[in-house]
């Protein structure tokens, strides 16, 4: 069973505490607000190298430094490290953690000031925009007023493009990947089957489990399953798994993990509740089944754009149906109509919504022709 | 730069004043996007089918969307460009006379360049072999050839009065080469025009 407490699970590197208060879109607001983040390269003299990096719902600041609960390397290392599109001998390079996530940034399962305990579900509900802004004011703390560039795919994907419509002169590039501009009824679909199996799960007990260490994970895993195969593809399921039978040679008649699919999920979604608070399950996908940039601006997705100069990159995958190519197309139609310089491409590859975090020459190709280019 | 261009993208890039807004519609890997933007000083866009056309273009720097010039050109605003060019597509496209409409909307002049079928050489194919030309004009064979609406330079002419656009300019092609207005749609290998509403 695995315990959470944010101060001797969750690693703490760089944390910013900032005093707030934090205007949320629900009206409500956060103080204080902790950051915790990740920055990699040196700030040039202009200032005019600092790329900041989006991560997706599950991920964290360590986009390109070994994780210190798994020891992994960084989540996105592919995009971001020497020699890369996003290279720390030339940028300045800041990625942190969301708030409403468990990593070190402000989230249900940091302390309540009011009540010196964990705020659990007493944490305002967020927004991806609460996210940005929270993102502006640690750029605002470290002395950095304009973005060379905002990239991020899937959730990240979110944040990027909600930075140019919040603060439309603070960023010179924008990179979606895999991304889209609102939630779908079927994704708010799979987000709420997740969510469902959390507050099924006993332990979960109103999101009250932080003093006893006795969380819901077995929830939180079965969220994460079933989120698991919004990421895959149903070819990318095929060829690596096909109908192949788990370490026996015959079916077991029975609901053990005959098959490898089944055993691969299972492993899935016992690490993942190794790493991860199921609240912060809760409140982050909320916040993405609340994104619709659309619906902020008067339903018109092109007048979000009109106030920023930014230049756009916009990528997506052929086999991704949890972000399909549509949605990446409604957004570059509206970049279109808004008259921003906009660029997008859709890649093949097999693997789903998660090839943009897996090996792709073009889109490293693509995400560094774009960020050299266009320098005024 | 641009004498490494394609001739009848040369012969756009020489004739684009600079310092304009241009969208180039099929603007393959961006090469005359690159020769306008680095020898003009011009504000390029470009949409692009292939999408490995389009990675390659972006990788120099250019903003370019994917996208299909029959269905995407709706989503640009009226008069967002100086020029929009189509060069070697329209005979590619479903809907040729509402492709270079919507040019001509977006665009406040439109390049349309596109390979003249009645080139001799196609009609001696014709004529005396009873086949479809495969010259090196056009040189893939009528069931893996992209283009679906041969056109001849007197067609793109009777459409052009059809509509009652007006032609601000016309140059024909044979090879690289500039060739003579007269008997243009038997001796030009290509046609480039200019044209506006």
């Amino acid at each position: 069973m695995a315990s959470v407490s944010p101060d001797t699970r969750f690693g703490l590197r760089r944390q910013a505490r900032l005093p707030g208060p934090l205007p949320l879109s629900s009206g409500a607001s956060l103080s204080p607000v902790d950051i915790a983040y990740e920055s990699y390269g040196q700030m040039n003299a202009d200032k005019s190298n600092v790329i900041l990096i989006c991560h997706a719902l599950t991920g964290d600041q360590y986009v390109a430094s070994d994780h210190p609960v798994t020891g992994k390397p960084g989540w996105w290392w592919r995009m971001v490290g020497e020699g890369r599109p996003v290279d720390p001998a030339r940028h300045f390079i800041i990625c942190s953690n969301v708030i409403g996530s468990c990593m070190g940034s402000s989230g249900p399962a940091s302390i309540d000031p009011a009540l010196g305990d964990p705020y659990a579900m007493r944490f305002p509900v967020l927004t991806i925009a609460d996210m940005v802004r929270a993102q502006a004011m640690l750029l605002d703390h470290l002395g950095v007023n304009r973005l060379a560039a905002v990239i991020g795919g899937s959730m990240g994907g979110m944040q990027a493009l909600t930075w140019p419509t919040l603060f439309p002169d603070r960023v010179e590039r924008c990179v979606v990947i895999a991304s889209t501009a609102r939630h779908s009824a079927q994704n708010i679909a799979f987000h709420e089957v997740g969510r469902q199996a959390i507050m099924a799960d006993p332990l979960w007990r109103g999101g009250d489990y932080y003093a006893d260490g006795k969380v819901p994970s077995a929830g939180l895993a079965v969220a994460r399953m079933a989120a698991h195969i919004t990421y895959l593809s149903e070819a990318g399921l095929t060829e690596k798994f096909g109908r192949r039978l788990q370490g026996r040679d015959a079916k077991t008649f029975g609901f053990d993990a005959d098959f490898q699919v089944e055993s691969y999920l299972r492993h899935q979604g016992l690490s993942f509740v190794e790493r991860f608070d199921a609240n912060s399950y809760l409140y982050i996908t909320r916040a993405m089944d609340y994104y619709d940039i659309a619906e902020d601006h008067g339903g018109s997705l092109a007048r979000a754009f009109t106030a920023t100069r930014a230049r756009f990159c916009l990528v997506s995958f052929d086999t991704d149906w949890l972000y399909p190519t549509a949605e990446s197309r409604a957004i570059v139609h509206a970049l279109n109509a808004s008259g921003a310089q906009a660029s997008f491409v859709e890649l093949s590859s097999p693997f789903g919504h998660d090839a943009f975090l897996l090996e792709s020459p073009e889109l490293n190709r693509v995400v560094d022709g774009f960020l050299r280019g266009g320098r005024a | 730069m641009s004498d490494l261009l394609r001739p009848d993208l040369a012969l756009i890039a020489r004739t684009v004043r600079p310092g304009t807004r241009v969208l180039d519609v099929g603007c393959g890997d961006g090469a005359l996007m690159a020769a306008l933007r680095d020898t003009s000083q011009v504000d390029a866009r470009g949409l692009e089918i292939d999408g490995s056309n389009v990675a390659a273009a972006v990788g120099r720097g250019l903003s370019v969307v994917q996208g299909d010039a029959d269905t995407d050109l709706s989503y640009y605003p009226d008069a967002s460009f100086d020029y929009a060019i189509l060069s070697q597509t329209l005979q590619t496209t479903r809907r040729p006379d509402l492709v270079v409409e919507a040019l001509l909307r977006i665009g406040r002049q439109a390049f349309v360049s596109f390979p003249n079928f009645a080139h001799w050489r196609g009609r001696l194919s014709l004529l005396w072999g009873g086949r479809m030309p495969v010259t090196r004009l056009l040189p893939d064979t009528w069931y893996d050839t992209l283009n679906i609406h041969h056109v001849t330079v007197d067609d793109f002419r009777a459409l052009v009065k059809d509509r009652g656009w007006t032609i601000d300019g016309q140059w024909f092609l044979k090879g690289d080469k500039e060739t003579t207005h007269a008997n243009a749609n038997l001796f030009a290998e290509h046609a480039v025009f200019l044209l506006r509403r």
